[in-house]
């Protein structure tokens, strides 16, 4: 059982405590640390920078991705930026506003504590990225390019072309090569966590499969780093790459981890529109567009007219319309639940009436062609190979799609979960960006805790851990091993007629109808009456082919999705219990009357973590709440007007 | 590199062999006094042979060898294979190559030990008292087939060249992003120019153009 | 639309691989390769085969573990593109589509058309990186660099590590990806430091991997997906011959 939740946020004015509680952790002396082993699943910018640092701080570490390279992590398609507090525009940006509009973005339901040290560290993080040789754009004068990016009224975007997030985890893919190379970091490539160890409470080890060869092996070591991602599979359509799962997070919360926050889901404004039931995922369009582009849709409902065909007069800029100081700018969940709300009234645009149009043409009037397509050539190239249309000439269509995961393991100011030694980093956390996460900010996140958090925080936890590491012939190692095995077995066993895919998308189609963009108690109760349903179908007749023992695609998919099944329960439970509107989870029976979130700071201004009691309806899991003390910022009716 | 370096000799060598051939177009005095004064080098002409003989055997030996890794980089093959850029000299060099060094040995026999034609025998001194390389190279070319094998040999020379010469500056890294275009058509245009060089010969010759300066 | 698919079948490493044939039918042209690999599974599933594995994971171009080799030519007829990337309306109606692993020996095959790719990670695991410590780093604005040769920089680290230079290649050489490793870090004032070791280090790596060498076809280039220019393999040989210079010269 698990007592009050302690998020060992450090005393002092809010500026000050991170540098407090530095000068006051324990350490772990350079000769003790290639004593400790660490644990890193997830390669990408959390995961791959933690490794890389751990490893050069000279522990000893065992980094495990499930991608055939670590450099194939799906950090690498982020495209638009990563913000920092440099101030480099003179535009009167600062440590604390980076913090109120990440705090304000998030809509009031992350830590301070945790949001400003994010801030902080945020200018650190762009130093050491181009120290490594990471190519950010620059102005003739040789000088770092900023630009501004959804939700901000400052310049503060650092960016390398769209692809961002593939240079700065090439980055942290070249560290970690060097710590490879060093004999710092042991890698597992195409290597799955699928079980937790825990011993006397603590984390000290993971059960694994190679996807190559299929063999179940156990790790141990002196803490467990989880840096997995999100899950915003569970959708099963969404932005994220095919591989990404919840299982690693899923299964650390079946063995006591808490999971917070998990509804809430982000929906990004602009992905290409879903074409066709085949479709098996969304591509992003990059929210850098929405500088150039306007958003619109016809006036008129059903009005089936080439764009090019409808006058002015008869457009209806919505965005600029409802938000005039922000207008095509307005943060994601916004600009999201707009387009949803303008198709439902049936102004969609697209074959399928699920679309708004992202016009150009005022751009490329007002800076000609050629500045647009230096600015987002390559977004248009893509644009044009999955649609085969020429967004110069006819505005693009766009579409919002499951993109990013606020929600996530517990973890408390040190990064570690109420498990202790788990600790949980990257999006595989819920911790900094409350209920709605800003353009630019997951990459600052996760690389601030994989280069400058955790690899002061861990030392706190280890310290204490000198020697403590069992060996995997361990029982709690052979239990985990054949628990796994069993499960393998078990799927393999069914044999029953429906493949993996087909119970995904049903499980998809559901949750975004249910518990996507707009959620109500009567959804998301059916959701949680039709879900246990699926489960059970799936796991009577599923169809797994070939064995265990081999690369087998079909098996990987099918653990993904029998965790996806009981996951999509523990969304939909707390979307249910969150009866407000926040941020990514709006809830329709709580609106302003003009149709904005309508918060309820007085019950819900915490985080709600769920305990894991076994499955489904037989025990539902108990919830733990921390409140949300807010001592510097002022709760607000975010206003983007 | 050192394929790059050899080959950047015997491109050397095949345009003054063009040069001194084409004298033939200036009468026979030309080409007889030029043929006499390559002689008169004695030892160093040798030593020349030498080098360029050295050349050419790296220039084999490297290439096979990295031929033979190149093989050995994709034990399993391609069932079905299609390329969008590279072009037919490129791919088949070790092919026009050794193709052209079977011609350079016939051609050694043919012009230079002169054991494959027996007419050769029967020339006499020109009136300077030079061998008359003119019309040995008159007489050779009258034999249609001595020309056609010698056209081929031009023409896989001219193919090989045609992906060697511009080859030569990216192995070396004497090449960029600009002048990667610019060298590949300069490569081709003098492969190219070599061919018709060296042809127009015994082209010339078949239409009697140009006839021997005395007869057997 | 529909397809008749020929399609390389393998179970491991060891087993003897052949072409297998199959239909794809009733294909919307906006299908993308993958996907109406993913229905043809779908099939194969039902009908209780084994599907066919294949390795895919962002399918947007940019993680680069897509691998096929889809009618002789890597990631297929859209140049530049990923496999991932190539959408069926880029084929006729009824053709025959020959589908095959990335081919090299460097590239051990899995299964199918799954192969280890490890060997581009080993490449730059000698050298492929700054020595920069997190926390050692100077003020980000502290050191200039010009916007043209940052752009040339950036250029160059667009490579998203697929191999597929190494697969098109006639020699199957991976010239072009150890290319663009190093010019990417040599444009940078950053790498200078480690400049002459990284290019030694980097390049024997990858010649011991039994990669073959660049005979200049330039194929590579034509099917990269990042676009990387083949005029960096030029810069690869300079800096290569400038770098054993300077080491044969004690420095």
């Amino acid at each position: 059982m698990i007592g009050s939740l302690d998020s060992k946020i450090p005393s002092g004015p809010l500026a000050d405590k991170w540098a407090n509680h530095k000068d006051h952790s324990r350490l772990v002396s350079p000769n003790n640390r290639r004593k400790f082993e660490i644990i890193v699943v997830g390669s990408g910018l959390a995961g791959g920078s933690a490794a890389a640092t751990l490893g050069e701080l000279g522990y000893h570490v065992k980094c495990f991705c499930y991608q055939d390279s670590p450099r194939r992590a799906h950090s690498i398609a982020a495209q638009g930026g990563i913000n920092a507090a440099k101030n480099y525009q003179n535009d009167g940006d600062s440590v604390f506003r980076l913090f109120y509009d990440t705090i304000k973005g998030g809509d009031f339901r992350s830590r301070e504590a945790n949001v400003y040290r994010l801030a902080e560290v945020s200018n650190l993080i762009i130093d050491h990225c181009v120290e490594q040789g990471v190519p950010f754009a620059r102005e003739y004068g040789g000088l770092l390019a900023n630009r501004s990016f959804g939700g901000a009224q400052v310049s503060r975007t650092f960016y390398a072309r769209g692809q961002t997030g593939q240079q700065l985890l090439l980055g942290a893919y070249q560290a970690l090569c060097r710590q490879i190379a060093a004999g710092n970091v042991e890698m597992f490539p195409q290597t799955e966590m699928l079980d937790l160890v825990l011993i006397d409470g603590h984390a000290k080890g993971i059960v694994t499969r190679s996807l190559v060869s299929g063999r179940i092996e156990s790790h141990s070591g002196d803490a467990v780093v989880l840096a997995t991602g999100g899950y915003g599979n569970v959708f099963y359509l969404s932005t994220n790459a095919r591989g990404c799962n919840v299982t690693a997070t899923y299964r650390a919360y079946k063995k006591g981890a808490l999971f917070a926050n998990p509804c809430y889901t982000q929906i990004h404004p602009t992905c290409i529109p879903v074409s066709g039931e085949n479709q098996s995922k969304l591509t992003l369009m990059s929210e850098s567009l929405r500088n150039d582009g306007r958003v619109w849709v016809p006036k008129k409902p059903d009005d089936k007219r080439p764009p090019s065909q409808i006058p002015e007069a008869e457009r209806d800029y919505y965005l600029e319309r409802k938000y005039p100081s922000f207008g095509n700018l307005a943060p994601r969940d916004i600009s999201s639940r707009s387009a949803k709300e303008v198709c439902d009234e049936g102004r969609g645009v697209g074959e399928s009436g699920r679309g708004v149009y992202l016009d150009f043409a005022d751009a490329i009037a007002r800076v000609g062609e050629n500045t647009i397509r230096e600015r987002y050539g390559n977004l248009f190239h893509i644009y044009e190979k999955i649609t085969g249309e020429n967004a110069y000439e006819r505005p693009m269509r766009i579409y919002p799609a499951v993109h990013y995961t606020m929600g996530g393991l517990w973890v408390d100011y040190n990064l570690m979960s109420n498990v202790p030694g788990l600790h949980v980093i990257g999006e595989a956390n819920f911790s900094d960006h409350g209920a709605n996460r800003l353009g630019a900010s997951a990459l600052m996140q996760g690389l601030a805790d994989g280069y400058f958090v955790l690899p002061y925080t861990l030392p706190a936890y280890l310290a204490g851990q000198i020697g403590k590491r069992p060996a995997t012939d361990h029982p709690e190692f052979r239990k985990a091993e054949s628990d796994v095995q069993a499960r393998t077995r078990k799927l393999l066993a069914i044999n029953g007629k429906r493949s993996v895919d087909s119970f995904h998308r049903e499980l998809g189609l559901l949750l975004w109808d249910k518990c996507g963009m707009a959620r109500n108690a009567a959804g998301l109760s059916e959701a949680l009456a039709r879900i246990p349903a699926l489960r059970e179908e799936f796991w009577r007749d599923v169809r797994v082919p070939g064995d265990g023992e081999e690369f087998n695609q079909s098996l990987e998919r099918a653990g993904r999705v029998a965790d996806f099944l009981e996951f999509a329960e523990l969304m939909c439970t707390d979307a249910l219990s969150r009866d407000e509107s926040c941020g990514g989870h709006f809830r329709e029976e709580h609106q302003t009357p003009d149709g904005e979130a309508l918060r309820d700071d007085e019950h819900f201004a915490d985080v709600f973590a769920w305990e894991y009691q076994g499955n489904g309806s037989v025990a539902p899991p108990k919830l733990h709440r921390e409140p949300l003390v807010f001592e510097t910022v002022e709760l607000t009716q975010r206003s983007y007007k | 590199m050192i394929v790059a370096i050899t080959g950047v000799v015997l491109i050397a060598f095949v345009i003054g062999h063009l040069l001194g051939n084409l004298q033939i177009f200036l009468g026979p005095d030309w080409v007889n006094s030029y043929a006499e004064h390559l002689r008169a080098l004695g030892p160093l002409l040798w030593a020349i042979r030498i080098f360029l003989l050295v050349n050419l055997l790296l220039h084999i030996f490297y290439t096979i060898s990295l031929a033979i890794e190149n093989r050995r980089a994709r034990p399993v093959h391609y069932r079905k294979r299609d390329y969008v850029k590279a072009t037919f000299a490129s791919r088949y060099m070790a092919m026009s190559g050794l193709i052209v060094l079977a011609f350079i040995l016939y051609h050694l026999a043919h012009f230079t030990v002169r054991v494959t034609d027996p007419r050769f025998l029967l020339l006499k001194a020109d009136p300077l008292n030079r061998y008359d390389v003119y019309s040995m190279m008159v007489y050779g070319f009258q034999n249609i087939f001595v020309s056609a094998f010698y056209v081929l040999g031009m023409f896989l020379l001219a193919l090989h060249l045609s992906h060697g010469t511009s080859s030569f500056f990216q192995s070396l890294g004497l090449n960029d992003e600009k002048l990667a275009p610019r060298l590949a058509v300069a490569g081709r245009l003098l492969a190219w120019l070599i061919f018709v060089g060296y042809t127009s010969i015994p082209v010339a010759v078949l239409l009697h153009l140009v006839k021997p300066a005395q007869q057997i | 639309m529909r397809f008749k698919l020929k399609v390389w079948r393998q179970k491991d490493p060891k087993a003897k691989g052949k072409l297998v044939e199959y239909e794809a039918i009733g294909v919307s042209p906006n299908t993308s390769f993958l996907e109406m690999l993913d229905v043809v599974n779908e099939g194969l599933v039902a009908r209780g085969e084994e599907p066919i594995a294949f390795d895919s994971d962002c399918r947007e171009g940019i993680c680069g573990t897509c691998s096929l080799t889809i009618n002789g030519e890597a990631h297929g007829p859209d140049h530049p593109g990923a496999a991932c990337e190539v959408y069926m309306r880029r084929f006729k109606d009824g053709a025959t589509i020959v589908v095959e692993p990335f081919r090299a020996k460097p590239f051990p095959l899995i299964k199918d058309l799954v192969v280890d790719r490890s060997a581009l990670d080993r490449i730059v695991q000698a050298g492929g990186f700054v020595a920069a410590r997190a926390g050692s780093a100077p003020e980000a604005n502290s050191t200039l660099i010009p916007k043209h040769r940052a752009d040339r920089a950036m250029e160059a680290a667009a490579c998203i590590g697929c191999g597929a230079c190494a697969a098109a290649c006639p020699n199957a050489s991976a010239m072009l990806f150890t290319a663009a490793k190093v010019s990417h870090l040599a444009f940078l004032p950053q790498g200078q430091p480690e400049r002459t070791s990284r290019v030694l280090k980097m390049v024997t790596a990858m010649d011991a991997e039994g990669f073959g060498n660049c005979t200049n076809t330039y194929e590579c280039e034509a099917v990269c997906p990042a676009e990387i220019s083949a005029s960096l393999i030029a810069k690869l040989n300079r800096e290569y011959v400038i770098a054993s210079l300077r080491r044969n010269a004690g420095e």
